[in-house]
């Protein structure tokens, strides 16, 4: 068995009109490599499910996004994201806007194959007018009125992780795993990039914890070192501010989302690096400390 | 405990910031930006030892983090707290955060998301982030740097991002008990929502500013606490710890201007 796969490869099983889940958190372990894959294809009309960081701006930006289901979209230390703001307030894309815990409620909801979990945030607010979401009844004696969130299935999801096999076992060894799992879990398939592919893990029981999902869950593991640049892969690296800075500006120039095309993504990843001060440079970036 | 008229608005801010979590109790105090964290870290740091916070990220700490970069500073990590345990944390109810909103309205009700018509929105912002869950499972604070009419909006804020106490709102079997929107700091005063049906009260005023401006700022009718006074000033021994917890001095950046904490009656900013 060797589920690995090149980016190319693993964006062919992409069809128009996906739903397609991003794993990470804003500006953190996003699979950027394979969002760059997708930058370079002709994939359009895509519903994106993401704790947003760049993908999801930089897919708007290039018209890929018809759909954006999300909690927020932000670039941290740059708290609005400049191409999701542009398409929003233009009016260019539709949304599901959803508080951040009822959106892993609605993966979690997809991973165990329910319809809906039931929960109280999002009540007594817009989120459950816009979205036209349901209510339920406790049938206990209680009988409090909840929010029905509903599953959030995806079709594909894509991961990035710090060490994968070809058998589609993975680590994630940065302190916090977000919810990557919950995304595996949500989809038909799922695709990891990693920075570090190696052919069978053999791990011992402390580094085994960091396994958070199992790889009957995994489809394909694409080798992506320095995969999540511009976003951080702790521990390895931290975010690329000079770059991001870079990428918020061409939001505010004529022609600046071909000019970024340009520059840094349509020479391929190699050409990524290079544009970027090479592969040192980027994989000794500082971490942020908050 | 000796005043010290020689301290700025930020620090005033802070140790107002602070108060809001007095007699929480052993719960996760999470300040969102530069002031509500050196609030809450002030707080842990005095009157309220028992408060649990994190590193901002994924780690519990016992000796709240300076801000800014740590240079010699390694922090004594006290356990985990990743994203999803935050999450667990919320819908438990065992949580305070202060936050900072775009739109604030009578009710207590917060936007996060966007300004204007929701399809075409005017400006989109963050996201409604988790402002739902947070407003309706734990206490809420909220943190405004610039008082005016534009944050504390007439009628309702544009899009209902975290839950106030707007009736017509709720409907009949929801559990609204476990909500509670305890302080509004802001650059001007400190208010509270303990008027008749959760009304919004001023509950202290900065010094030099007069309840009249404060009306004038906002965008709906204020009442006065019958015991309104003025923001207590920060202590000699605060401003030391608000120094040791923001060695770089980040806090001067967060008001425009960095304005002294007694503001001279004559300026009339």
């Amino acid at each position: 068995m060797n589920k690995q796969i090149t980016a190319a490869e693993a964006v062919a099983q992409l069809r128009d009109g996906m739903t397609i889940g991003f794993g990470g958190w804003g500006p953190r372990r996003k699979p950027m490599a394979i969002v760059r894959e997708i930058l370079r294809s002709d994939v359009k009309d895509l519903t994106l499910v993401s704790y947003g960081g760049p993908e999801v701006g930089m897919l708007c930006a290039a018209g890929k996004v018809k759909k954006l289901v999300f909690g927020f979209a932000t670039l941290d230390a740059i708290p609005l994201e400049p191409w999701f703001r542009k398409v929003r307030q233009a009016g260019e894309i539709e949304v599901m806007e959803l508080d951040e815990g009822m959106f892993q409620w609605g993966l979690r909801a997809a991973g165990m194959r329910m319809p809906f979990l039931p929960t109280r945030c999002g009540l007594a607010t817009d989120v459950i007018r816009h979205n036209n979401l349901k209510t339920i009844r406790s049938p206990y004696d209680d009988g409090e009125e909840l929010l029905a969130m509903p599953a959030l299935n995806l079709d594909l999801a894509f991961v990035h992780v710090n060490v994968a096999d070809q058998l589609g076992n993975s680590l994630i060894t940065g302190t916090d795993p977000y919810f990557d799992h919950l995304f595996a879990r949500a989809a038909k398939r799922c695709i990891l990039s990693a920075e570090q592919v190696v052919e069978r893990l053999q791990l011992d029981a402390d580094s085994a914890r960091d396994n958070t999902f199992e790889r009957y869950l995994v489809q394909g593991v694409v080798h992506a070192p320095l995969g999540a640049h511009p976003t951080t892969c702790a521990p390895a690296y931290g975010w690329d501010m000079q770059h991001l800075k870079r990428y918020v500006d061409s939001a505010s120039q004529d022609g600046g989302w071909d000019i970024y095309m340009n520059e840094f993504i349509r020479s391929g990843e190699a050409g990524y690096q290079a544009a970027n001060g090479g592969a040192d440079a980027m994989g000794s970036l500082p971490l942020p400390t908050f | 405990m000796t005043t010290n008229s020689d301290f700025t608005l930020a620090e005033l801010m802070i140790v107002a910031a602070s108060e809001a979590f007095r007699g929480d109790g052993e719960i996760l105090a999470s300040g969102l930006g530069i002031i509500p964290r050196l609030g809450a870290s002030l707080a842990k740091m005095t009157h309220a030892p028992e408060l649990l916070m994190t590193d901002s990220e994924t780690l519990l700490v016992e000796e709240p983090i300076p801000v800014g970069p740590r240079g010699d500073y390694v922090p004594k990590y006290s356990g985990y707290m990743s994203f999803e345990r935050v999450f667990e944390c919320v819908w438990g109810g065992r949580r305070h955060a202060m936050i900072g909103p775009t739109q604030i309205d009578r009710f207590g009700q917060t936007n996060l998301s966007c300004i204007g018509d929701y399809d075409k929105p005017k400006v989109a912002m963050l996201g409604v982030r988790g402002l739902p869950g947070n407003s309706i499972n734990h206490i809420n604070s909220l943190f405004v740097p610039a008082h005016n009419t534009r944050v504390f909006v007439a009628g309702e804020v544009d899009m209902v991002s975290g839950v106030g106490y707007n009736p017509a709102r709720w409907i009949e079997h929801m559990r609204q008990d476990l909500m509670e929107i305890r302080h509004i700091v802001t650059n001007l005063c400190v208010m509270d929502f303990e008027g008749p049906e959760h009304a919004i009260r001023v509950r202290s005023l900065h010094p030099g500013v007069t309840f009249e401006e404060v009306q004038a700022s906002t965008g709906f009718e204020l009442l006065q606490a019958p015991d309104m006074g003025e923001t207590a000033q920060p202590t000699d021994e605060q401003l030391a710890l608000i120094r040791k917890l923001d060695p770089h001095n980040l806090r001067a950046r967060q008001l425009k201007d960095n304005p002294p904490g007694v503001r001279a009656a004559t300026t009339g900013q």
